[in-house]
């Protein structure tokens, strides 16, 4: 379960992708403000569900974390177990952010995408021992087969290749990769989205029993809302780089603020005929603008059924309508 | 009402290089005039098959139609000549496809593809052909239609494709409209607009739709009555509400307990379906679902019975039946 401490601290952090024009001279001629000055933290301990739809820069948040990408501003400030200090990812150079890429790992959404086909499944695994010169020989035969057993794949799986695997168990495979280097936090990048709906609920429980067995701490990158409340603490909602909304999980599900938090979770359907027929939608007009010519004031004012004309002008700032510590409830809303 | 569709132990075959994939192998069911009929199942249960089957769309080699019957509207679309089939594609008989991105031409203006149907089946001219095409795209809730029937595919977003590809489907009243994963690729609150424009349309024009989802609450929204398939076969069958109040079937009841609920109190645990689908090469000879069964795994010794005959779909309930040897309500074994 989370505790007081917090692991992770992200303030402002932005990434904005240039857009350019020229072949010679190439110079830029926009930005694509996939992610527009979000702050947030996690515990230690705790999931985060991030959750948006396609486009909102969910997961370029998520790797802008990891310094995947290099942030365009902001601090992510991360707990280092063993200096016991904090340490801002975004100024670790070279050496020193190799070295801290061992705590920080990902688990990422596509299973045939992200296992190279050309190597056996214990060499993938092994991989993070290998580079961050954790285990050798004996010691690292024997550290491959516990962890796929962790992840419940048969040892034997060793030798195998990524073709011979179903989605369900390649994504297990790059599960036991992201534990491989024994780290702090992990994002899982939307880890179930590709699979099937039997095997979500395998991968689910697996990604929750290994965070009670580690205690590791997740940022939960996903768009299925039932499945974010299901497995966050707290949950974090995006629109078009911008963050929305963040509140536990009962009270994000219970007393939403934000209009789009209300029309996602309305646009679920529940697996019941008899509720689903007496149940009110609230159906968004439109499509989500493009995060390269983002509309003024509030991103959302254009889809928003209670917009005013100061949502047109003014960026509305995130505030804490709720209360201290877990029952903080941040919105950005000029109606909530 | 009559009986629009009746499709009677329909079975699609593809013959590869590893043996022969019993895609559908026995499937039976009928459709009324409007009514919208889900299909759940998992990937790489047929579902998609025995709708493109429908449409006579299987390809071939390595694919072929091996057995059965598809009688609509009075014909068997198994006994007519290509030709014949080619009047009823896309005129009597539609089809939305899963990927809005690839299933457009990207080289033809929308109003090229959406008039293409209309000149060919309705026999109406550029003019006419181009006039309707509008209407249709203002329909399904296309911004300034008059001007975006110009553009093409790339110019429109992914939720205006899917969008197009139902005003496409719908442009020459089908009778039955098969809508193959519609909103899988799609974000939920455009899911929620398209899906509730296709429920909109066939009921005001009286079509009968086919819903082929993974997605149990889409099930839960729209439709009438489900088909549950299984490696190829229809596992269980039963009106909407009856599938929900009283599933009987143990993948069934597996499937709508391995997913989190927005509705209910938040779950210590998810209850997965243990185990893979299985290889539709080597279908064993009993129940597919044996492997991953909780009630065979809890009585191995009672369910000999399971693991050497297939079951027949048995009678449940008032219009539900469900292909397993046990009753799950009372635990007992059926003959």
């Amino acid at each position: 379960m989370a505790e007081e401490r917090i692991l992770l601290d992200v303030k402002e952090l932005s990434m904005y992708f240039p857009v350019t024009k020229g072949v010679i001279f190439e110079r830029k001629v926009a930005d694509i403000k996939a992610v527009d000055h979000i702050s947030f933290y996690i515990r230690k301990g705790e999931t985060l569900g991030l959750v948006g739809e396609s486009g909102c820069g969910k997961t370029t948040a998520g790797r802008s974390i990891l310094q995947l990408y290099k942030p365009t501003t902001g601090s992510v400030t991360f707990w280092d177990d063993d200096r016991g200090e904090y340490v801002d990812l975004v100024t670790l150079k070279g050496e020193a952010m190799r070295k801290m890429r061992r705590k920080i790992q990902i688990i990422f959404q596509d299973p045939y995408g992200s296992l190279n086909p050309r190597m056996s499944c214990g060499a993938i695994v092994g991989e993070p021992l290998k580079i961050h010169n954790l285990a050798k020989g004996k010691e690292y035969q024997e550290r491959v087969e516990e962890l796929l057993t962790i992840v419940g794949l048969h040892p034997y799986f060793a030798s195998r290749y990524p073709h011979e695997f179903s989605g369900g168990q390649r994504q297990r495979i790059g599960i036991a990769r992201a534990l491989a280097s024994n780290p702090q936090f992990i994002v899982c990048d939307e880890p179930i989205s590709a699979l099937d709906v039997s095997i979500q609920a395998q991968i689910i429980n697996l990604l929750e029993e290994l965070q009670g067995r580690f205690g590791l701490t997740y940022l939960f990158i996903a768009h299925d809302l039932a499945v974010v409340r299901h497995i966050s603490d707290r949950i974090a909602v995006m629109y078009l780089g911008r963050l929305a909304e963040i509140a536990n999980r009962e009270e994000l599900y219970e007393n939403p603020l934000h209009p789009y938090t209300k029309a996602l979770l309305s646009a679920v359907p529940i697996p019941d005929p008899v509720i689903e027929a007496t149940r009110e939608r609230i159906i968004l007009q439109g499509d989500v603008p493009s995060p390269m010519n983002p509309p003024s004031g509030c991103v959302f004012h254009t889809r928003c059924p209670i917009a005013i004309d100061e949502c047109k002008v003014t960026i509305p700032a995130l505030r804490n309508l709720g209360g201290e510590g877990i029952n903080e409830h941040w919105v950005a809303c000029h109606r909530a | 009402m009559g009986t629009l569709l009746e499709v009677k132990a329909l079975r699609t075959h593809f013959f590869t290089q590893e043996g022969v994939v019993k895609a559908v192998d026995g499937v039976s069911y009928d459709l009324q005039e409007g009514e919208i009929l889900g299909l759940v199942g998992e990937s790489g249960c047929g579902k998609s098959v025995s709708a493109l089957s429908l449409m006579r769309l299987v390809q071939d080699p390595p694919g072929r139609i091996v057995g059965g019957q598809i009688m609509f509207e009075g014909r068997d679309l198994l006994g007519i000549s290509e030709d014949e089939m080619r009047a009823i594609r896309g005129n009597r008989m539609a089809m939305i496809f899963q990927e809005p991105m690839t299933s457009l031409n990207p080289v033809l203006t929308i109003n090229r593809q959406l008039s293409e149907a209309l000149e060919l089946h309705m026999k109406m001219d550029k003019n006419a052909a181009r006039r309707r095409s509008v209407e249709l795209l203002d329909m399904v809730g296309i911004p300034e239609a008059s001007r975006r029937i110009d553009d093409y595919p790339h110019q429109f977003s992914g939720g205006m494709r899917q969008r197009v590809m139902i005003a496409m489907g719908m442009s020459c009243n089908p009778k039955l409209l098969l809508a193959d994963e519609p909103t899988t690729a799609l974000d939920v609150t455009i899911q929620a607009q398209v899906l509730e424009i296709v429920k909109k349309l066939t009921s005001e024009m009286g079509t009968a739709v086919i819903i082929i989802t993974h997605n149990l609450g889409v099930v839960a929204r729209y439709a009438d009555r489900v088909n549950v398939m299984y490696a190829g076969r229809i596992i269980e069958r039963a009106t909407a509400r009856g599938l929900y109040a009283e599933p009987s079937h143990p993948y069934t009841i597996g499937l709508l307990n391995s997913v989190p609920r927005l509705d209910e109190a938040l779950k210590e645990k998810l209850d997965p379906i243990e185990g893979l689908p299985p290889d539709l090469v080597n279908l064993p000879q009993g129940c597919p679902f044996v492997p991953r069964c909780k009630f065979y795994r809890e009585n191995k010794d009672k369910l000999q019975k399971c693991v050497e005959t297939y079951p027949p779909l048995f009678m449940v309930g008032k219009d539900h039946m469900a292909a397993c040897w046990v009753n799950v309500q009372t635990g007992g074994v059926r003959e």
